[in-house]
């Protein structure tokens, strides 16, 4: 089943004449109405009119993340404020969240992509599905809400945790399909054998998981605890959240739907744009969406995108599972983690210096995070509780900015490896590569 | 009156303590006494040393987080209701302990290392009460 063959099926050719008309379109938004665009096009010397088609894309500027802070909250939103109709956020260093907002005609194009991402996974007006993604800030829950809805499935709201809850509701329910992070699904599927339900009363047969890096094992695991098939998607709150690219039934990759973004792999150091098949770090342009277009934004995923036409029928690009990140960032239990933002608490607070040492793992499937953190000669106390009481101000802390919860360890003075260069700052235990 | 007590802390790990004492042999201090809290990371290991300055130095030096710690020590005829007596006349004064370990001695003594958050009001009615205090020169001797 293909929602919109169209667009999915497109002649190449055909798609790569689209993508350059709504490129066009896109720069002309962003120059007259985000002053930090048509600043850097300024700059650059060029002007609307000098992007004629897809190939003109390499000239233009790329986005950050880094830019995204700098013009928090709204500033480069292309449209006024009474045109946003949404505000989604992620986590941010030193307090400040990664915001993103979006027009009804943003939200019409999301729940459009995502009911081609849960077609793909054979979901149809005939399904209940699960949403166990968290409601809120994260994009996760809404995005898959609004396009099981658009579909026409029976969707049950249930957003994250709660797993007696949810596992009661995937029996008295019968709920045939689930949306929600690789981890959490493996998690579910343990209870059950755990709670020993019947396991004729789960129906699924469809699971739609993303939002954290996961193996070939893990969905093989899943595949038999849940007796569904694995479907990976993928999506990132900047360029519009779940439902920039999904998986067919022959699995043979991710889809990315380019007829909204534009896909390129550069070399992450010289910044060239490297051919199909090479790996290197994926960048989007959103030529459709209205009320925060992004140019050329730098995902720091590492992956390969190949563009031979699939078994499926689909003409669209597939990407590889992501390989690893161009920077520092860890996904854990979905949530996005730098090692800056453990860094920004610690110095935050009087009591600690910065040498700490972020250890993640993964026991009974489930993220952990601990942070080991020196303790000084200066607020070394020989009182238990005084030290305890210290830990649990530094988890509290960290736990409050970065949406996780972080468990603290105190360390002896000097036992976290300094070097001159780059410090070593992570330890990941997860076997996922 | 005021005895100087070693407080170190120690990560939960094989072998951490030995490298400890090993520092203390090596610099032939003697450990009068201790006593080691501990949580499920961490340890506070307390020592009662006739040598803290030179403890704490040295250890250091070797990268320990050491802080001196002042404590108290009552010395009591080692049979029943001894402790309890002492600990009475705390508790009638409005003292609370922050924690104590205690050792007996060969001689039917034995002695009660107390941390109060204060010590000197400690001394005085113990003292009004005719007990007898570890001072910092005994510790050479226990």
């Amino acid at each position: 089943m293909i929602w919109n063959e169209y667009h999915e099926c497109m002649d190449r050719q055909r798609l790569t004449e689209l993508q350059g008309e709504r490129l066009r379109d896109m720069v002309e938004r962003i120059y007259f109405n985000v002053p930090f665009y048509r600043n850097k096009l300024q700059e650059m010397g060029i002007e609307p009119g000098d992007i004629r088609s897809v190939e003109d894309l390499k000239k233009l500027p790329f986005t950050t993340k880094q830019d995204l802070r700098d013009n928090y909250p709204f500033g480069l939103f292309a449209v006024p404020q009474h045109d946003v109709v949404r505000l989604h956020a992620s986590s941010g260093t030193t307090g400040k969240s990664t915001v993103v907002g979006y027009t009804h005609n943003d939200i019409l194009m999301w729940s459009e992509v995502v009911a081609r991402s849960l077609t793909m996974a054979g979901v149809t007006r005939d399904d209940i599905i699960q949403v166990a993604y968290g409601y809120g800030l994260f994009t996760g829950g809404l995005g898959l809400h609004y396009g099981a809805e658009k579909i026409g499935a029976s969707v049950i709201p249930i957003s994250g945790g709660n797993t007696k809850k949810q596992l009661q509701l995937l029996e008295d329910f019968g709920s045939t399909a689930i949306a929600c992070t690789p981890s959490y699904a493996a998690y579910l599927g343990e209870a059950i054998a755990e709670e020993k339900l019947d396991r004729s009363k789960i129906k699924l047969k469809a699971g739609i998981f993303g939002a954290e890096p996961w193996t070939e094992e893990m969905r093989t695991q899943i595949q038999q605890l849940l007796g569904l098939k694995a479907y990976d998607i993928y999506g990132l709150s900047e360029v519009i959240g779940p439902g920039v690219s999904m998986e067919c039934g022959f699995q043979h990759g991710m889809h990315v739907f380019e007829d909204h973004f534009i896909p390129e792999i550069i070399d992450p150091e010289t910044c060239e744009v490297l051919p199909y098949g090479t790996l290197g770090e994926l960048v989007f342009t959103t030529v459709t969406k209205e009320a925060m277009p992004l140019l050329r934004y730098r995902t720091r995923d590492l992956t390969r995108l190949h563009v031979e036409t699939c078994e499926c029928g689909r003409t669209l690009v597939r990407m590889e599972k992501c390989v690893g990140r161009s920077d520092d960032m860890l996904i854990i239990r979905g949530v996005n983690v730098f090692p800056s933002q453990v860094e920004s608490v610690l110095l935050e607070m009087s009591e600690t210096k910065p040498h700490y040492l972020l250890v993640v793992d993964r026991e009974n499937n489930l993220d952990t995070l601990e942070i080991q953190v020196e303790v000084e000669e200066q607020f070394f106390s020989d009182e238990v509780k005084e030290l305890e009481g210290l830990r649990k101000r530094i988890s509290g802390n960290l736990t409050s900015l970065l949406g996780l919860h972080a468990s603290v360890r105190l360390v002896e003075p000097g036992t976290i490896e300094r070097s001159m260069g780059k410090a070593q700052r992570v330890v990941d235990k997860r076997k996922l590569k | 009156m005021i005895i100087r007590q070693l407080s170190v802390f120690l990560e939960n790990r094989a072998g951490r303590l030995t490298e400890l004492t090993g520092i203390l042999a090596d610099n032939d201090i003697n450990i009068s006494a201790f006593s080691i809290a501990d949580t499920t990371d961490f340890g506070i290991l307390r020592v009662i040393t006739g040598k803290p300055e030179l403890a704490e130095k040295v250890l250091k030096e070797r990268g320990f987080a050491v802080k001196i710690t002042d404590v108290i020590g009552i010395v009591m005829r080692n049979k029943p209701g001894a402790l309890h007596h002492a600990l009475q006349i705390l508790t009638d004064n409005g003292i609370s302990i922050e924690y104590m370990y205690a050792f007996a001695s060969g001689d039917d003594r034995a002695t009660a290392v107390i941390r109060t958050d204060s010590p000197k009001k400690a001394i005085e009615v113990l003292q009004l009460h005719k007990m007898e205090l570890l001072k910092t020169g005994d510790v050479y001797q226990i």
